[in-house]
């Protein structure tokens, strides 16, 4: 262990420059491939557990909100709710409904604003019951927005997709940006990382030789070079980590948060999500081209 | 302890093969010389006792286990019991006589109470005790061989190949190193040396086996490199 030590130390000494272009490059591609993962973490929090389930939503009248079809100071009668649901239910485009209640609606709010000024500023009995409803084509709403819109008891018909769908589309644009980048880097770390190994493997030609001519183990032989690259590469997700939680701080709790206070915002756990991923990575990149190109040119 | 059974080995992209069905039998304790010209296919036969590569056609026998369907991953163990000397030393620059010695002991996980041990009696047994902190371009070339010898032969192995060994040493010199192998000889390891220094297997009167175009062409218990029988 002492002689794998050693040699490790030296190695990375060694072949200072390629080690620390290793570094630059698991660096910056793993904070592109972390930032990527966080953007689909954020894209899951703002979609919440509704979107995907959903196309359109039929708000109903409460006391407070006020509609063309509602009687002001008034919720929605048990009779205009049932009749709103048979509507939608027997609109053959509709492929299931919800309904999500007013407790429903307040623990999706709670939930939204946590942690901010406005988390607490409602109560159950001002939240609005609603329907949400799956089209079987989605791009067929306007029958089902016609027929729903004058129904007494409704307060408004809303088509999230439309407003929301053109943000999704910049998110999952910049998250298969980043991660698509960072792949493409990562295959340059794992070429370095590989390329690395190859002149070292003539540098200390006559070392290796030795070993192998005296019954050295392939795994002995190997393992200097393993924590090297090991070594690189985790210093590479160190910074990486830094740089992703410096950009959540910094754009997202700094800047983002404050002033759209509307959304939910990914936080320290999605940061930590993707640091873990980003080790992972790391430690998989640095491994296994490793170990593939020690065993090319470490042949017994 | 060494056993060729039709042994035949052609390198990749030639016709003709390198060594052709050999057949030999090296017992425990024997000082083999292998005789012949470049080219002759004496580096072939030590490099199939290594295991280097394994042989075209053939079982070759080291020390009860065949070597050409051995496994890869017990080939350090096969080489932990063959000692191997080249013609060109080939000792590591940076480190000292005892730290170019204990290496081949550290490589292979010898705890560092054994490799202190050991290293000063192998170092004794070469005649290089008080030399043991020189670097090796501070050493004559028959002293760097000795290092070479006495890391061959550190992990006291059962088996002792050596390729040219005096090779690159004058006569004089020659006869230092070759005093050494007979004496590792005498402390039961078998040695194998190819060479090409007729004079030396001359004076020594051991087994000469003289290949030829890959063939074994001559066997003597007490043979002198020139005549045939």
């Amino acid at each position: 262990m002492r002689h794998a030590l050693s040699e490790t130390l030296s190695g990375l000494k060694r072949n200072g420059g390629m080690t620390f272009a290793v570094i630059v490059t698991m660096w910056v591609s793993l904070s592109l491939f972390g930032l990527g993962l966080i953007a689909a973490q954020q894209v899951t929090l703002l979609k919440g557990a509704w979107y995907d389930r959903i196309e359109i939503s039929v708000f109903l009248c409460t006391k407070d909100t006020r509609g063309e079809n509602c009687t002001p100071g008034q919720d929605v009668t048990v009779e205009q709710r049932d009749q709103i649901e048979a509507a939608i239910k027997s609109n053959p485009e509709v492929d299931a409904v919800f309904r999500e209640s007013k407790e429903e609606a307040y623990e999706q709010f709670r939930e939204t604003y946590a942690g901010s000024a406005l988390e607490d500023s409602l109560t159950v009995d001002q939240m609005q019951e609603s329907f949400r409803v799956k089209l079987k084509d989605p791009q067929q709403y306007s029958g089902l927005v016609s027929q729903v819109q004058t129904m007494p008891g409704v307060q408004a018909v809303q088509d999230l997709h439309q407003f929301l769908d053109p943000i999704f589309q910049w998110l999952t644009a910049l998250q298969w940006g980043t991660i698509g980048l960072s792949i493409l880097l990562l295959v340059a770390a794992a070429l370095q990382i590989s390329n690395t190994i190859r002149m070292a493997t003539f540098t200390r030609g006559r070392e290796i030789g030795i070993m192998r001519l005296v019954g050295a183990s392939n795994f002995y032989i190997m393992v200097p070079f393993l924590l090297e690259s090991l070594v690189a590469a985790l210093i590479g997700a160190v910074l990486a980590s830094g740089t992703l939680a410096f950009s959540v701080w910094f754009v997202i709790m700094e800047n983002a948060q404050p002033l759209l206070q509307g959304f939910r915002w990914v936080g320290w756990p999605e940061t930590g999500i993707s640091m873990a991923a980003v080790v992972l990575v790391a430690i998989v990149l640095s491994v296994i081209p490793t170990m593939v190109s020690a065993r090319r040119y470490l042949r017994v | 302890m060494i056993k060729f059974e039709d042994v035949s080995r052609i390198y990749e992209g030639q016709t003709r093969a390198a060594l052709a069905n050999v057949t030999l039998d090296i017992d425990k304790g024997e000082f083999v010389f292998l005789v012949g010209g470049s080219g002759s296919g004496k580096s072939t036969f030590l490099k199939l006792i290594l295991r280097e590569f394994r042989p075209s056609a053939g079982r070759i026998y080291v020390a009860g286990k065949n070597v050409a369907t051995l496994p890869e991953r017990k080939i350090p163990a096969l080489r932990r019991e063959i000692g191997m000397v080249s013609q060109d030393f080939r000792l590591l620059p940076g480190k000292t006589v005892f730290e170019n010695v204990a290496f081949a002991l550290q490589v292979i996980g010898k705890p560092r109470s054994h490799i202190k041990r050991v290293v000063p009696d192998t170092l004794e047994l070469v005649g290089l005790s008080d030399k043991g902190d020189r670097r090796p371009d501070e050493l004559s070339g028959g002293e760097q061989q000795r290092v070479a010898v006495a890391r061959a032969f550190v992990n006291r192995p059962k088996i002792l190949l050596a390729d040219e060994p005096t090779g690159n040493l004058d006569p004089e010199t020659s006869v230092g190193i070759m005093k050494l192998l007979d004496r590792i000889n005498k402390a039961e390891a078998t040695v194998v040396m190819a060479t090409h220094d007729w004079a030396m297997v001359d004076q020594m009167r051991k087994r000469v086996v003289e290949l030829e175009n890959g063939h074994v062409v001559r066997d003597q218990a007490r043979g002198i490199y020139g005549a045939r029988a």
